[in-house]
């Protein structure tokens, strides 16, 4: 029998697969069930490395899952580059192994189309943030296109089986996956227009703001718009040590994509790197699907993750140790275990507390850097602020950016959760609605409504550090002005 | 060693914070093992008796042990996982306690389990009393532990019969 990682079994989910169909992978036959990813059809078969790097020739996996990193490239119908992780699969679809940096496709195998759109209002991310945006301006009446590189919309609430923390207002109690099936609901009753599968390249001048994107890898659609929403979320941090590249080492939020999105086990004893919030709810949902998780290593004196999550895996007597790191991977083609070592108080590895431990899959869920790069190209000023994650847009309380008429919303503007970038999303709908002359009184209600929440949302103590980086990031837009 | 470094909370902790003896005694009563400041408040809506309440969004919640009827909405609300519904006079030796359950395979009555502590650790066996699942697929489940168990097991392990 052939191998088939796919989950058929889930105590949360059923996975709904399309009809059972061949891909072909260098001339080799591959089960596949249409409409699942390359990287889901490639991984159930065993296929875990799909690029070697170009010096050394190392296999390559894929480490975000979310079409965010350059680390699963693979040439799919003729084309080269393609992030097989958001390219769903068909039957007969060719996929080969890149030689080299790739080829260019050759002109008989690709057909380019081109569409033009004009609208009030381009919302860039399908997640909790652009979804609530869009769904927000749509329903004070502005017209507007929504535009995701996924295949799905709904950013990373897809993969959230867990009930959600939070108010009344953003559904907590309910989980993220039927919060998703809640704004997708709307987003059809609002009969929002939505581009699945296509990615913003680029923001040029023009009588209005001129985005060019692409879809499915063959379509150049040119969308003119007054005003952009740019809520593309963040991707995720890569740590440093040795075979950190080697197959079987992933973005946590990947993993979780894999496993609960695709549902394909993404193997059978996991390490996890860091205990903030991501790390503890990944090993949660690893046990979920079946994984045995060995134990979360956290580099810091103490767990970052809210307790109740930690004390989850704890009672199912998954140990968390604080202040280990990893130190490094072992494994050729795939990673077969990793040393960890304590550190001392000033973060220094403790010569001889190096213990190995026997795993097929390490989660690195060291944090989240914003999706800054369109904003960049954008011309909208950028400032580091560590407490944000990294490089943001600079922005003020209602999420405008230094350029005219962008606005910014959820984790691209810091990192946060999906709670706050539903209240950001809201909150830029409303603005962008103001703006438009559409009902300024509804809109000013919903506006209000969402600040509040908002506070009361950030009144925890977990979001001190966001809270300071806001404050920071706020003076400088003012600066700036 | 605290909750912060270990994940767990500590006997001392728990005793400061845990409803009384004398409430459990009564019967059935929610117990609310979530201390932190969190922002989150389904318990506070689902409940019909408006028996938990929090001062604001993220203050801990609160159980008015009078009004609470031990009904277990809340375990089956809670993101955290947190709330337990325990009934000290449930039998003469056993106690029983009511969790929220989100693995494979779902307990079926009358079957026994390992019955595990808050680290995971087996410290008895646990008989399956009921299992119910709620729409959203959370199983709440009902065991019965020796009753010196009531404030030790949160949890169950591998299926012993």
């Amino acid at each position: 029998m052939n191998l088939d990682l796919r989950l058929w079994e889930h105590p949360i989910l059923d996975f709904e697969r399309g009809k059972l169909v061949y891909i072909n992978l260098n001339g080799k036959k591959i089960k596949a069930y249409d409409g699942e990813t390359v990287i889901a059809a490639l991984y159930a078969s065993g296929i875990k490395a799909y690029s070697k790097s170009a010096k050394y020739g190392r296999p390559r996996g894929f480490f975000c899952g979310i079409g965010k990193c350059s680390s699963c490239l693979m040439r799919v119908n003729g084309i080269p580059h393609t992030r097989i992780c958001v390219t769903p699969v068909e039957n007969g679809t060719k996929i080969e192994y890149e030689k080299g940096r790739g080829e260019p496709p050759a002109e008989t195998e690709v057909e380019v189309e081109r569409e033009k759109v004009d609208t009030d209002l381009v919302v860039v991310g399908g997640g909790p943030a652009g979804l609530s945006a869009a769904i927000t301006a749509v329903s004070l009446g502005v017209d507007a296109f929504i535009i995701d590189e996924n295949p799905k919309p709904g950013g990373q609430l897809i993969k959230q089986t867990h009930k959600f923390f939070g108010s009344k207002s953003t559904y907590a109690g309910v989980r993220g996956i039927e919060i998703a099936k809640i704004l997708l609901k709307e987003l059809r009753k609002a009969s929002l227009k939505c581009l699945l599968s296509a990615s913003v390249i680029g923001r040029y001048e023009g009588k209005k703001h001129l985005l060019a994107a692409v879809q499915n890898n063959r379509k150049l659609i040119e969308l003119s718009a007054d005003k952009i929403i740019v809520a593309p979320g963040a991707r995720e941090n890569m740590l440093l040590f040795p075979n950190n590249d080697l197959p079987g080492i992933y973005g946590a939020g990947g993993v979780q994509t894999l496993m609960n999105v695709d549902g394909v086990k993404p193997g059978n004893d996991a390490l996890i790197v860091g205990a903030g919030n991501v790390g503890l709810i990944v090993g949660y949902q690893l046990i979920q699907a079946g994984v045995n998780v060995k134990m979360v290593i956290e580099a810091k004196g103490k767990i970052g993750g809210y307790l109740v999550h930690a004390s989850k895996l704890r009672r199912l007597g998954v140990p968390i140790l604080t202040r280990h790191t990893i130190k490094e991977a072992e494994g050729k083609s795939h990673v077969e275990g990793a040393t960890f070592v304590e550190l001392d108080e000033e973060w220094q590895p403790i010569e001889g507390t190096e213990e190995d431990v026997n795993v097929d899959l390490i989660c690195l869920a060291v944090g989240l850097t914003p999706s800054s790069e369109l904003l960049f190209q954008a011309g909208c000023k950028q400032a580091y602020v560590p407490e944000l994650g990294g490089q943001v847009a600079i922005h003020n309380e209602d999420l405008e950016t230094t350029v005219n008429a962008i606005y910014i919303a959820g984790d691209a503007s810091g990192i946060e959760e999906a709670n706050t970038a539903m209240m950001e999303g809201r909150i830029t709908g409303a603005n962008v609605a103001i703006e438009c002359g559409k009902d300024r009184v509804k809109a000013e209600k919903i506006r209000e409504e969402s600040f509040k929440s908002l506070e009361a949302l950030r009144a925890s103590p977990f979001s001190k550090g966001v809270l300071k980086g806001k404050k920071k990031i706020w003076q400088l837009w003012r600066e700036s002005e | 060693m605290n909750h912060k470094t270990t994940g767990v909370l500590t006997l001392e902790r728990l005793e400061k914070m845990l409803t009384p003896r004398e409430r459990l005694e009564k019967g059935p009563v929610a117990v609310i093992e979530c201390i932190e400041k969190i922002p989150c408040d389904p318990c506070v809506h689902i409940c019909k008796f408006g028996a938990i309440k929090k001062k604001s969004l993220v203050d801990p919640p609160e159980v008015d042990y009078e009004k609470c009827t031990g009904c277990g909405e809340c375990v089956a609300i809670c993101p955290g996982l947190a709330i337990f519904v325990v009934n000290l006079n449930y039998k003469n030796r056993e106690a029983m306690i009511m969790m929220p359950y989100e693995l494979l395979p779902t307990p079926k009555k009358g079957e026994i389990y390992e019955a595990l502590d808050r680290e995971g650790k087996q410290v008895g066996e646990a008989r399956i009393v009921t299992t119910k699942m709620k729409k959203d697929r959370t199983a709440v489940v009902v065991i019965a532990v020796k009753k010196s168990l009531a404030m030790i097991v949160r949890n169950i392990g591998k299926r012993l019969k």
